[in-house]
């Protein structure tokens, strides 16, 4: 054994002219980034107040830049199919050999759920969630920098895989025995295993974050049944995601032991089963897609509340009925497998309680639509978002129900009908919401406005896009085509594919115009800043605070008294009130520990992958040692002066134009 | 300052640094994240026992538990690991009352009962990858051997940290954040406990019926 394991120079695919340069683009840019960071000077801020911060508002930034980068990511992979799918009609080879098309569906599957959608969804839940239950900061500020890290640590591991060796070609499943070391002999489902691991590691951790931060922290006088509704909605993804993260965390362990120690929990020879694996890893892979969908439909229901201008209609329902859609996500998983071979009777119980939970759904479906009844909707852009989730995401339903029923799925089963359905759900349901959730709390996070114009131009790209792009994978499915074939020769399916591309460019003009508004936005930060902090007329408290808030989120913490808190203060005439007095605050420090700990672990990962023995040892033992480093650190926290706290909450007042207080008339504005 | 007077002020301020690292109570905080840790670590072992269970009757044509558990060797085992749980219970007793050399000695107790349950565990294992009984052999030993070797896992980590408490105790005394992290100890080194108990009857003695 070499002293740097399986890994050589030949891990480098010089011979494959994409990779090469898509490497080489990617390294110029990161010089570019680089040089940037330096001629700017900006190393010591980006060290000392991003990667090293506690905050939740900045580590929620930090996801969504970590969602966007992967975004396109999984985006290349997804316009490189479609393009290949298009070219390699009527026999022909198209420009991706099998070999690299199976690697690139398998990463575009794990880029996507695990690398943008999840980072997506903790990044808005980090940014709104602690201010909406009028909290500080989370309950563990430091294990919520870890987790991001550990996300980034899966990440980078995934990207590394792109130029040094190759990623699984077993899809994004990793179904053995395929994925066993006898029929995946290279680092590919390595890569796969230690990604998704040690990000998930990550996930978990945030999920019991946040789950005590709201049992535990919120605002006086905040009832449960009086959390805003994107806080209830992630906290049942939160319950969800300690309740089924330790299997995949399981299911990835056993795989671990098949091909490192020669195991056999999922092999064909002695005694293995495969089934098991497929079981265990619906029963996180379902949970899972409720995890992504959940806070998406709290985003809409905030949207569609605040941009009417009304209460949200039916709170209580749409909170039960999130519950209900959580529970009975764990009783549907066999519905990925009903061709399993099981009986009649156990595919019927899973079938049924699959259509079920169009119930629920269709719940909070009505609760949206009634809370519009009689509104006057604004259409910005999250609407507009909302909107056409509403109507793209009840197709994505009903293609579902359909195939819930056994004997169509047998007939659907793997096929583009499959694939049509749950991009339909994911893309219509969880990336519109993210996108909502840009758009709404984008002032909010970052202090001045997107650009409009641009915003909606991206959601009609998106929009057509889809639909596009989508609809004729319902069609193929219908006839025949299943899912992962690397080029075809049915004609009839031709033109079929040729729309499926046209549909994959106008969505990446929608992606395209998303960061051309991004920047433009930036560009133009200093003419379009929001000075209220409140600039929809909001009904939860993140509005009450400055944009972006204070890094105390709150000077004093509110008293709340209605699920509409801040609408509340605001009719009661007391919103901006200032304190008689402010007391010191207790803050966390920032700290490197946690990117030190988890560019640890990521390096254990990476030599695990390469079967480098020491490096590995070295890895985790460096893992500790940070740990250990960082609990028995006496610097890591501080508090806040109160009269920093009266110069920080004097000028956001002033900004906001409310007039010196009545309560205090000896102050004077300067 | 328009706020408090000068002394009303600093009186404040002395309030607020006294009780030190026990501020904003996140001893609770922790105990409780803990707690919901340990949830989602009873759910991997969970999904380790659901794989045992339908793993358990594949032997191919190797071993079962029938022929390779020792009731008796396992029991003493057993009776290590449950008595280092009271051990750990007089810790934590020693520990409220804020008397260090008690919660030393009883802690030292438990870690050398540990280190038994460990050193059989391994022995154990030992055998019967001598005797060509390895997790290689079969689906039942592989999912055997991760079982039970998951909960060993625990088990050390759980020697490691108390190890490193003991260090702390001696180092820092029994101050808030110290009995905090004992607490947490304490819920982990229980929690293994039960989890061994599920072990022995659902592995050990329903192997051998």
């Amino acid at each position: 054994m070499s002293l740097l394991g399986n890994l050589s120079l030949d891990a480098i695919p010089f011979h494959e002219p994409i990779i090469m340069i898509t490497l080489a683009v990617v390294g110029l840019a990161g010089i570019a980034i680089a040089v940037a960071i330096t001629v700017y000077r900006k190393w010591g801020v980006l060290w000392r107040d991003w990667l090293t911060s506690v905050d939740h508002k900045r580590l929620g930034v930090m996801y969504i830049v970590l969602a966007l980068i992967m975004l396109i990511r999984g985006f290349s992979d997804a316009i490189m199919m479609r393009t290949q799918l298009a070219l390699a009609t009527n026999g022909a080879e198209g420009y991706l050999p099998p070999e690299h098309y199976d690697q690139i569906f398998t990463a575009h599957g794990v880029i996507m759920i695990m690398f943008m959608a999840m980072p997506f969804m903790i990044g808005l839940m980090n940014i709104a969630l602690p201010l909406q239950i009028g909290a500080r900061d989370v309950a563990f500020p430091f294990l919520n920098n870890l987790s991001f890290w550990l996300s980034a640590g899966g990440a980078v591991l995934i990207n590394l895989s792109l130029g040094l060796g190759e990623f699984a070609k077993t899809g994004w499943l990793a179904y053995p025995p395929l994925s066993e070391l006898s029929f995946s002999p290279g680092v590919g489902v390595d890569y796969y295993i230690w990604a998704l691991q040690i990000s998930g590691i990550g996930t978990l951790l945030t999920g019991v974050n946040f789950l005590v931060t709201v049992f535990k922290m919120r605002a006086p006088g905040m009832k449960l049944m009086q959390m805003p509704i994107f806080t209830w909605t992630c906290t049942w993804a939160n319950i969800l995601i300690v309740a089924s993260f330790p299997i995949l965390t399981a299911v990835l362990g056993l795989l671990t032991l098949d091909r490192y120690l020669n195991f056999h929990f999922f092999t064909n020879a002695a005694g293995g089963n495969a089934m098991m694996y497929i079981n265990l890893f619906w029963a996180w892979g379902h949970p899972e897609v409720y995890i992504l969908i959940l806070p998406a439909f709290g985003i809409f229901s905030e949207v569609i509340s605040t941009f009417t201008g009304k209460r949200l209609f039916g709170y209580n329902s749409m909170v039960w009925a999130s519950g209900a859609i959580s529970i009975l996500g764990f009783i549907v998983w066999l519905h990925h497998f009903f061709t399993m071979g099981s009986s009649a009777n156990v595919n019927a119980f899973f079938g049924i309680m699959t259509m079920i939970i169009a119930v629920p759904t269709g719940v909070k479906l009505f609760n949206w639509l009634f809370t519009m009844y009689r509104g006057r909707l604004r259409m910005t852009v999250p609407v507009l978002w909302t909107l056409g989730f509403m109507v793209t995401f009840t197709i994505g339903g009903m293609t579902g129900v359909l195939l819930a029923v056994p004997g169509a799925d047998y007939v659907l089963h793997n096929s583009l009908f499959l694939i049509a359905h749950f991009h339909n759900t994911i893309i219509g349901g969880a990336v519109f919401g993210y996108l909502a959730g840009f758009a709404y709390w984008f002032p909010k996070a970052m202090g001045f406005h997107l650009n409009e114009r641009l915003g909606k131009a991206s959601f009609w790209c998106w929009q057509v896009g889809f639909y596009v792009a989508f609809m004729p994978l319902y069609v193929l499915g219908f006839l025949g085509m299943t899912r992962r074939l690397n080029h075809t020769d049915n004609p009839d399916w031709n033109i079929w594919l040729y729309i499926a591309c046209a549909g994959a460019v106008i969505i990446l003009v929608g992606i395209v115009l998303q960061f051309v508004q991004l920047y433009i936005a930036f560009r133009q930060r200093e003419q379009n800043p929001d000075t209220t902090g409140d600039p929809w007329n909001g009904h939860t408290l993140e509005w009450s605070t400055a944009s972006p808030p204070q890094f105390y989120n709150f000077a004093e913490l509110p008293r709340v008294r209605d699920i509409d808190a801040f609408t509340d203060m605001k009719e009661q005439g007391i919103a901006y009130q200032r304190p008689a007095s402010y007391a010191p605050i207790h803050m966390p420090k920032n700290t490197p520990s946690g990117i030190l700990i988890a560019g640890a672990i990521t390096t254990f990962g990476f030599a695990a992958i390469w079967h480098i023995g020491w490096l590995a040892v070295a890895g985790l033992v460096a893992s500790v040692v940070f740990f250990l480093l960082r609990a028995y650190s006496n610097d890591v926290d501080y508090y806040v002066q109160p009269n920093e706290i009266e110069r920080t909450e004097s000028a956001y007042l002033k900004q906001v134009g409310v007039a010196p207080l009545k309560q205090e008339p000896e102050e004077v504005p300067a | 300052m328009n706020t408090m007077t000068e002394a009303a002020y600093l009186a404040d301020k002395t309030n607020w640094q006294a009780d030190d690292h026990a501020h904003h109570d996140t001893g609770d905080n922790t105990i409780f994240g803990f707690w919901i840790y340990l949830m989602t670590d009873c759910l991997l072992f969970a999904s380790v026992f659901a794989t045992y269970a339908v793993l358990f009757m594949n032997t191919a044509g190797g071993v079962s538990g029938r022929d390779i558990f020792e009731l008796d060797y396992v029991a003493i085992e057993t009776a290590a690991l449950l008595l280092s749980s009271i051990t750990y219970g007089f810790a934590m007793i020693g520990a409220h009352k804020q008397n260090r050399a008690t919660t030393l000695g009883w802690l030292l107790v438990t870690f050398a009962l540990g280190a038994v349950f460990i050193g059989m565990e391994v022995n154990e294992f030992h055998h019967l990858i001598a005797e060509g009984n390895g997790p290689s052999r079969s689906a039942f030993l592989s999912s055997f051997f991760a079982l039970v070797g998951m909960h060993g896992l625990h088990v050390t980590a759980g020697l490691i940290w108390m190890a490193v408490m003991m260090l702390e105790v001696v180092k820092r005394g029994l101050g808030n954040q110290t009995v905090t992290r004992l607490s947490c100890l304490s819920l982990f080194w229980h929690f293994l406990d039960i989890v061994w108990v599920c072990v022995f009857s659902v592995v050990y003695l329903m192997g051998v019926l």
